[in-house]
């Protein structure tokens, strides 16, 4: 923020300012902004923000942009290893009666494929947007708990190398990614795979949790002074329900894993019909969590569509209430549609017809947004660039999985096309159409943000029609194959049913589809190194992520901003007023309350520190050797609450003696 | 223009491959059931395919009118904000109505699949394993109980009950052009209702992931007119064939010192192990390992001699047999019809 932007300097109301500092005695406070020249203000935020120097200074950041860098970069890895394992999958399946790659390697691709893909990058991803944009996009200066949030990531690190070391060594999950008991269970899964999926489970749902919790926490209480609730940018809404729906759902999904961990290491019979058990149990306790993650993996990508379209459509979103109430809709919905994954277990009739009626009911708040933003489109005038092309691809690919996802819904055609080619096509077509192109689009609109370059405009183009061409001739003629009899997860097939030439076609596609992430990369890569620089708001967008420098300094923005609008850098042309307040040397934020983002109190930030990562290899640690001893939940302990005392010991700080 | 060159390209495959599938394929129903979903499924797909392209369509206006400069943004017009309102409520009208359209129609599709069976007079019991199919039909009269594996056969033109369920992991039954899929789990009991119009064989395979092999756990209904049908029942009940010449009487002497009698039955002879597909009439099966290879001879040999080469990951072990030995059980095995 330059120094024009102070014209309208306005002070936190003295009252609060008072019952924020409460007790403290005067003279252990130090300066705050209020007046302060911008140089010095600079240098202050600077050295209080900064993370520490060398390795261990690196390792020990807290800073939520360098945590969502890593993030990224890390799910990106992760994104194009599960790629690899689709390309495989696809040379195998490229003609009938293949020898390439056997049952053991093949069940093993495809349950390391939809594994990598939903645990290790698709929630992390828009997760990590969500870490490096929800405190930029309220105007805070940290995500809250942020050492919380850096031991997430380190969870998370921690959970996919050991899924990869695992496959790695012919140890990977070969039991799909739902890992149904009895497959999964002690009898008919001998050796550690299924104890891998299980733990794996448990690594990144900590992770994803702990990183729910942060966003909740921040969007609730840390928005900037006049953001009430109805100016909370769609994106940062979309991200709050997003959370929410993970703290309900995920808990669900470790309960599943931890119960399958007791049958297979302690002998527990939960899930065991000859002892009194259900293996029906194992899919409603997975789907209770299974459907909301698709939501979970959606909704963040529906406020990365809305905040891509109104900065090139040119006009705020139509219909912005309409729009978070449909995304809140969504959230409460999503958990009652979990049993339309299980029609052929031979539920009773009219059980199933309700959640074909509930699956249906979930098409209408999306169609909502659909609407909406189609309206938009409309109102505005649109200025094609990259990121709104994947918004196009969006729409093109996202409406044709939802209207397959409304005829799944129906029990009777689930019946006929459930487990089949016809299935993987729908679920793919809702996964990357719509969450993997809106992130696309994501990329090309906040790249200039995160590294203050562009990327290419020419290479994206090309990329979107490869892209989109790809991912059309791979998935499109599934749909087909599934209607003509072709099951899922099958590694080969018989010549004389006739699948093999659309087979072809639809492995040439998926390689092509593999080409275009090769020239995004690329494009990622060139874009960094030699992109033309950016400035603070290419798109000229409305958000309070594009008020600050690109990439932004380690406290985000050298004055709070106070909100007046939804898109406040387009009501505000001439400067952004500004509140002050605030310490410059100690890690202060601002906390707001939560439906009128009055200023609150002034609240400290963490310091950087190792211990996090420390907590999260004693964590790893145990979750590791958990799967060859319950005893390692003993042994463990006693690591885990050496590092957390560390991490919580106190700092002298006058707040902790309070 | 891509995008339209693509999808011309997929129907063009879609018609040029429709002629070599249909053998185990939902588009080409060959019982009331089958015929019902295939009905649906073209219902609610040209639906979805009327809602894709008026998306599409609306989509398509902005396009029209776009725009090289970037306008200001909060310059609104009112008027024109709430006649877009109108539209969206209409539209989202539009959806609520064709949603509950669909799930009537499928509530009552659900119903009169449902009246398919209901006056079916054979139940036959099917119980996966990994990776093949139990077969048992029930009979009120015990000695007519009769157990095959693998292939159904069935009187045409009458509604059949199977009665699903599992000994191991959960398996999904599923032949397409007769019914939709029903799972066969271990503790429980379902019951699918199923009709072929007319004779002939349809192919199914497993459709729940059920470990190494399930790609190739195929199981054939074969349906034939009723008296076809009696008549293979009666012979199927007999005890094995008595095997004939010096090959096939030293092959069922191997069969009963070897560990084959660990888990295969053959009707009339002490092997008596219910762990594996029952061989008394095996030789009259049109497949073998479940539907993984046509049964002749040569496959006979080939499957017994290397099953772990055949259907890696199998349950079957490899047993360890002399080439004249292998030829001895194979020709006793080829002569139970």
């Amino acid at each position: 923020m330059s120094s024009a932007d102070l014209t309208n300097e306005r002070d936190l109301p003295p009252g609060r300012e008072t019952s924020a500092t409460g007790d403290i005695a005067p003279e252990r406070d130090g300066p705050r902004d209020t007046g302060m020249d911008d140089a010095s203000l600079h240098r202050w935020l600077a050295r209080t923000w900064r993370t520490p120097p060398g390795i261990i200074g690196a390792l020990s950041s807290v800073d939520h942009k360098v945590i969502a860098r890593r993030y990224l970069i890390t799910a990106f890895l992760f994104l194009c290893l599960g790629g690899l394992n689709a390309v495989a999958m696809r040379v195998q399946l490229s003609g009938p009666q293949r020898g390439l790659i056997g049952p053991d390697l093949y069940n093993q691709l495809f349950t390391m494929h939809g594994v990598t893909m939903m645990f290790l990058f698709a929630v992390p991803i828009v997760q990590a947007t969500g870490i490096y944009l929800v405190p930029l996009m309220v105007g805070t200066r940290n995500i809250a708990f942020p050492r919380l949030n850096a031991f997430g990531y380190w969870v998370y690190v921690s959970g996919g190398l050991f899924a990869w070391v695992s496959f790695a060594l012919s140890m990977g999950p070969d039991v799909g990614w739902f890992a149904y008991v009895p497959l999964s269970g002690p009898e008919f899964g001998p050796g550690k795979r299924a104890d891998v999926w299980a733990q794996m489970i448990t690594y990144t749902e900590v992770s994803s949790l702990a990183v729910a919790v942060a966003t909740i926490v921040t969007v609730l209480k840390q928005r900037a002074p006049g953001m009430s609730l109805d100016k909370i940018p769609l994106y940062v809404w979309a991200l709050l329900v997003t959370s929410f729906v993970v703290v309900f759902a995920m808990p669900a999904v470790m309960i599943t894993s931890t119960f399958l961990i007791l049958d297979r290491l302690v002998g527990t019979h939960i899930f065991n019909p000859a002892e009194g058990g259900d293996a029906l149990l194992f899919q409603h306790l997975f789907w209770f969590f299974g459907h909301p993650e698709v939501y979970i993996i959606f909704l963040p990508a529906t406020g990365m569509v809305s905040s891509i379209i109104p900065a090139f459509a040119r006009r705020p979103a139509f219909g912005h209430l309409g729009l978070v109430l449909s995304l809140i809709a969504v959230g409460f919905l999503s958990f009652g549609l979990w049993v339309h994954h299980m029609f052929a277990t031979g539920l009773p009739k009219l059980g199933a017809s309700f959640f074909t009626a509930s699956s249906m009911l979930i098409a209408i708040p999306n169609g909502v947004q659909i609407f909406c933003w189609l309206a938009t489109l409309w109102e505005g005038r649109p200025v094609i660039r990259t990121p709104l092309l994947f918004v196009f691809g969006f729409f093109f690919t996202f409406v044709i999985g939802g209207l397959t996802g409304v005829m799944l819904a129906s029990v009777p055609l689930d019946l006929q096309v459930h487990d089949t080619y016809f299935v993987v096509a729908h679920f793919h077509y809702v996964l990357i159409g719509g969450s993997v192109f809106p992130l696309l689009g994501a990329a090309y609109f906040w790249f200039p943000k995160i590294t203050g370059r562009m990327m290419s405009e020419r290479l994206g183009r090309w990329h979107f029609w490869l892209a989109m061409i790809g991912f059309n001739a791979a998935f499109f003629p599934m749909h087909i194959v599934g209607l003509w009899g072709m099951p899922r997860r099958v590694y080969t097939y018989p010549a004389e049913l006739g699948w093999g030439n659309i087979n072809l076609f639809i492995s040439a596609g998926a390689v092509l589809f593999f080409v275009s992430f090769v020239l995004f990369a690329f494009n990622l890569v060139h874009g960094a190194l030699r992109g033309t620089p950016a400035g603070d708001n290419p798109w000229d967008a409305g958000t309070l992520e594009w008020a600050t420098s690109s990439p932004p300094p380690s406290y985000n923005f050298a004055r709070i901003p106070v909100v007046t609008n939804v898109e406040p850098l387009w009501a505000e042309r001439e400067a952004l007023p500004v509140a002050a307040g605030l310490r410059v040397d100690a890690r202060e934020l601002i906390v707001s309350t939560v439906a009128e983002a009055h200023p609150d109190v002034r609240e400290k930030s963490a310091t950087p520190s190792i211990w996090p990562l420390l907590a999260a290899i004693a964590v790893g640690a145990t979750f590791l050797y958990s799967i060859f001893t319950p005893w390692a939940i003993i042994w463990g302990a006693a690591p885990i609450a050496v590092t957390l005392v560390g991490w919580f010991w106190p700092k002298g700080d006058p707040e902790d003696e309070e | 223009m891509k995008r339209l060159a693509s999808i011309a390209f997929a129907t063009a495959i879609v018609l040029f491959l429709q002629g070599c599938a249909g053998w185990q394929s939902a588009l080409d129903p060959k019982g009331p059931a089958a015929s019902e979903l295939a009905w649906l499924i073209w219902f609610f797909a040209g639906l979805c395919a009327v809602v894709w392209v008026l998306v599409m369509a609306a989509l398509a206006v902005p396009l029209m009118m776009r725009s090289r400069q970037h306008a200001e943004p909060l310059a609104l017009d009112a008027g024109a904000d709430s006649r877009k309102l109108r539209v969206v409520m209409i539209a989202v009208g539009l959806t609520a109505v064709i949603l509950v359209g669909l799930t009537l129609l499928s509530f009552f599709a659900n119903r009169t699949l449902a009246a398919i069976g209901s006056d079916a007079a054979l139940t036959i019991r099917v119980t996966g394993h990994q990776w093949w199919w139990e077969v048992r039909y029930e009979d009120a009269t015990p000695s007519r109980i009769l157990t095959t594996a693998n292939e159904i056969h069935i009187p045409a033109g009458e509604p059949v009950r199977l009665l699903l369920t599992s000994t191991d992991v959960i398996h999904s039954f599923w032949v397409p052009s007769l019914s939709g899929k029903l799972d066969l789990i271990p503790g429980r009991m379902n019951v699918l209702d199923i009709k072929a119009d007319k004779p002939g064989v349809y192919r199914g395979q497993c459709a729940e992931f059920c470990g190494a092999q399930h790609a190739n756990m195929g199981t054939f209904i074969i349906a034939e007119p009723r008296a076809k049908f009696d008549a293979w029942w009666n012979d199927q009940l007999q005890p094995a064939a008595a095997p004939t010449g010096d090959e096939a009487k030293a092959g069922e002497n191997l069969f009963l010192k070897r560990p084959c009698v660990m888990c295969h039955k053959i009707g009339g002879t002490p092997a008596g192990g219910t762990v594996a597909p029952d061989l008394t009439h095996v030789a009259s099966r049109q497949t073998l390992a479940a539907g993984t290879l046509t049964m002749s001879r040569g496959n006979l040999a080939a499957w017994i001699a290397d099953p772990q080469g055949v259907k890696p990951g199998a349950h079957m072990p490899v047993v360890d047999l002399s080439g004249d030995e292998l030829n001895d059980i194979v020709a006793y095995l080829e002569g139970l019809k």
